[in-house]
């Protein structure tokens, strides 16, 4: 492990060079783009130089869709033919992200290359070009609660990085990346870690979860709250379900594609049968739902809990539904306290 | 890529046998290793896939029996015989056959639900699932929506089976009434010697499930089998997850005292 140390114009020239052999994603900022007039939007984007790497800001969507996109083409059609879909950029790619975000991506890695012992091609062919580049928390940002989910603190990345206001300190992991930042100043640096949040949440501790509290009535003012617009789902890093659509183009019906595309716990729907059939009608049926699998029922099948503390869902959801409040909910529910 | 668990493969239509009006058992050829209670993920080409339970297999054919309430299998209709599914799978756990081999087996079915526990049914009289004894009560909404009504007297041959329709019906002499007045009425010498089956609409299942503990059968040997959206059938869409379970891996089949503890 080496540790570097850098001024902003000398990292710049990294960047550029890393940029050369790597596809670059980080954070990046969209002016006016935001969701109310007069705002700015920061997603995951492709990066040309270091000065669009957004370091002030949460991004609203995860970086999830380098692994997972939206919308996915599996196969093509050519009359019956199936054809699998090639990877369009077969590049390597290096991702700034944050701690919680990694460890999103071992819940993303437990879905999708783990869950029934099948390793999903598609999205390991994304994830084995992927490489993190850790960006160093100084602060927690607003809605952040990855303290209380003990997903603050990351060991599995390439690189680490601490933006400073004159200078950038690296520290370098894998060691193909050290010839890249040999140029720098030796330093002692390595990365520390947020160890405090304005929000804190109790997480629930069992194994079983008892079934009254599937009925509580912690759920119901959910019912009104939520209107099943799936931004949490869509927002979450450790979100993963999709559904299956096939299409066939316009102008032949001969040929189309199958994708799978995002879909969510929330979404009206998600349980649909054919014959009319479906299951959780009400918002807050769905609320218990995606709250259990991501703090109860993912550990008791994988042995730590899906969510990460990131606060998308809380950032994103124009309702103003807090879903830390709703752990702590549950967590008092669970003490017979008030779940008010 | 080496390995595409998502890629189908084709599987040529060797019979198409109309059940109702929109109900019909397609037979396809292929060579595959499954259990009854399996599922493949069966799809057309620019329409869609969808999970079909097996309804019946040899070692070179299975059968899929569909009803046309869907955009796939309303296409699925539209197929003649020579015609290609394109099929992945077996998927899921299947009845566990080790526990009904010689067994007092009992099988409650509604509607469609007929069509998983088929298979069961079909060992039973071919020998390939040998059981003490096999006791059927079907039930269907009418005499017009029974599914497999050509082989009732078959089954009779191995077993006591009752087809019921929910309502009497003019020219229906058989049994009428929900599957739970049946079940009800069912004597068992020995009721924690019985293995019980039940497949059919979540509410059937409910009350039926009911209604044989009631009659004294241990929690742990009542098996139920569930059917849920998916799009995988490989623990990754999400579509099928109940607690920590999912339906595609853990089952459709479960015991009951497993499935007892599933919320959706």
């Amino acid at each position: 492990m080496y540790s570097f140390s850098f001024s902003l114009e000398e990292f710049s020239r990294v960047f550029d060079a890393l940029g050369e052999r790597y596809a670059l994603s980080g954070p990046r900022r969209f002016p006016g783009k935001g969701r109310f007039s007069g705002t700015d939007l920061v997603k995951y984007a492709p990066l040309a130089s270091f000065d669009e790497l957004e370091l002030d800001e949460k991004s609203g969507m995860s970086p999830k869709s380098l692994v997972f996109p939206p919308d996915e083409t599996t196969f093509y059609f050519n009359g019956d033919e199936f054809t699998e879909a090639p990877l369009e950029d077969e590049r390597e790619t290096v991702v700034f992200l944050r701690p919680c975000d990694i460890n999103g991506f071992r819940r993303l890695d437990a879905i999708f290359l783990e869950n029934g012992g099948t390793k999903d091609p598609y999205y390991m062919r994304r994830r084995e070009k992927l490489h993190f580049f850790m960006i160093e928390c100084a602060t927690s940002f607003e809605n952040c609660f990855c303290v209380s989910m003990g997903s603050n603190v990351a060991g599995e990345y390439a690189v680490a990085l601490r933006f400073d206001q004159d200078s950038v300190l690296v520290q370098v992991k894998d060691e193909r990346f050290a010839g890249l930042f040999a140029s720098g100043a030796p330093s002692a640096f390595t990365p520390e870690f947020v160890r405090e949040n304005a929000r804190n949440v109790e997480v629930p501790d069992i194994d079983e979860m008892p079934p009254e509290l599937f009925l509580h009535p912690l759920w119901d003012e959910y019912d009104a709250r939520c209107i099943a617009c799936g931004r949490c789902n869509t927002s979450c890093v450790t979100c993963t379900c999709f559904s299956t659509r096939d299409i066939f183009y316009a102008d032949s019906r001969r040929s189309g594609e199958r994708r799978r595309v995002w879909d969510g716990c929330h979404l009206d729907g998600f349980t649909d049968m054919a014959g009319g059939y479906s299951f959780r009608k009400k918002k807050g049926e769905r609320m218990r739902f995606k709250t259990f699998h991501k703090i109860y029922d993912f550990k008791k099948r994988f042995g730590y809990n899906m969510c990460v503390g990131c606060g998308r869902c809380d950032d994103v959801c124009p309702e103003y539904i807090s879903f830390a409040e709703c752990i702590n909910k549950v967590a008092a529910a669970l003490k017979g306290g008030d779940a008010k | 890529m080496k390995e595409n668990p998502y890629r189908p493969f084709p599987a040529t239509i060797t019979g198409i046998k109309a059940e109702t009006d929109c109900e019909f058992t397609l037979t396809v050829a292929a060579s595959v290793a499954m259990m009854p209670g399996q599922f493949f993920q069966v799809s057309l080409p620019k329409i869609g896939e969808a999970p079909i339970s097996i309804s019946g297999f040899g070692p070179d054919w299975i059968q899929f029996t569909v009803r046309a309430v869907g955009r796939l299998t309303n296409a699925l209709q539209e197929l003649r015989t020579g015609e290609n599914l394109f099929i992945r799978g077996p998927y899921g756990t299947g009845f566990p056959l080790d526990t009904f081999r010689g067994s007092n087996l009992a099988i409650v079915a509604g509607g469609s639900g007929t069509a998983p526990v088929r298979p069961l049914i079909r060992g039973a009289l071919d020998g390939t699932l040998p059981v003490r004894s096999l006791r059927v009560i079907a039930g269907f909404k009418s005499k017009e929506s029974l599914l497999f009504a050509d082989e009732f007297d078959e089954w009779r041959k191995k077993g006591e089976v009752l087809v019921t329709i929910d309502k009497p019906q003019e020219g229906w002499d058989g049994p009428s009434g929900l599957v739970t007045e049946h079940i009800r009425a069912m004597k068992l010498d020995d009721p924690a010697d019985v293995q019980f089956v039940v497949v059919g609409p979540p509410v059937m299942m409910k009350f039926a499930v009911a209604e044989v503990r009631l009659l004294g059968v241990p929690e742990d040997n009542i098996w139920v089998s569930f059917e849920r959206l998916m799009s995988c059938g490989l623990g990754k869409c999400g579509h099928c997850k109940i607690d920590s379970a999912y339906i595609c891996l853990d089952g459709p089949v479960f015991r009951f005292s497993r499935a007892a503890g599933l919320i959706d």
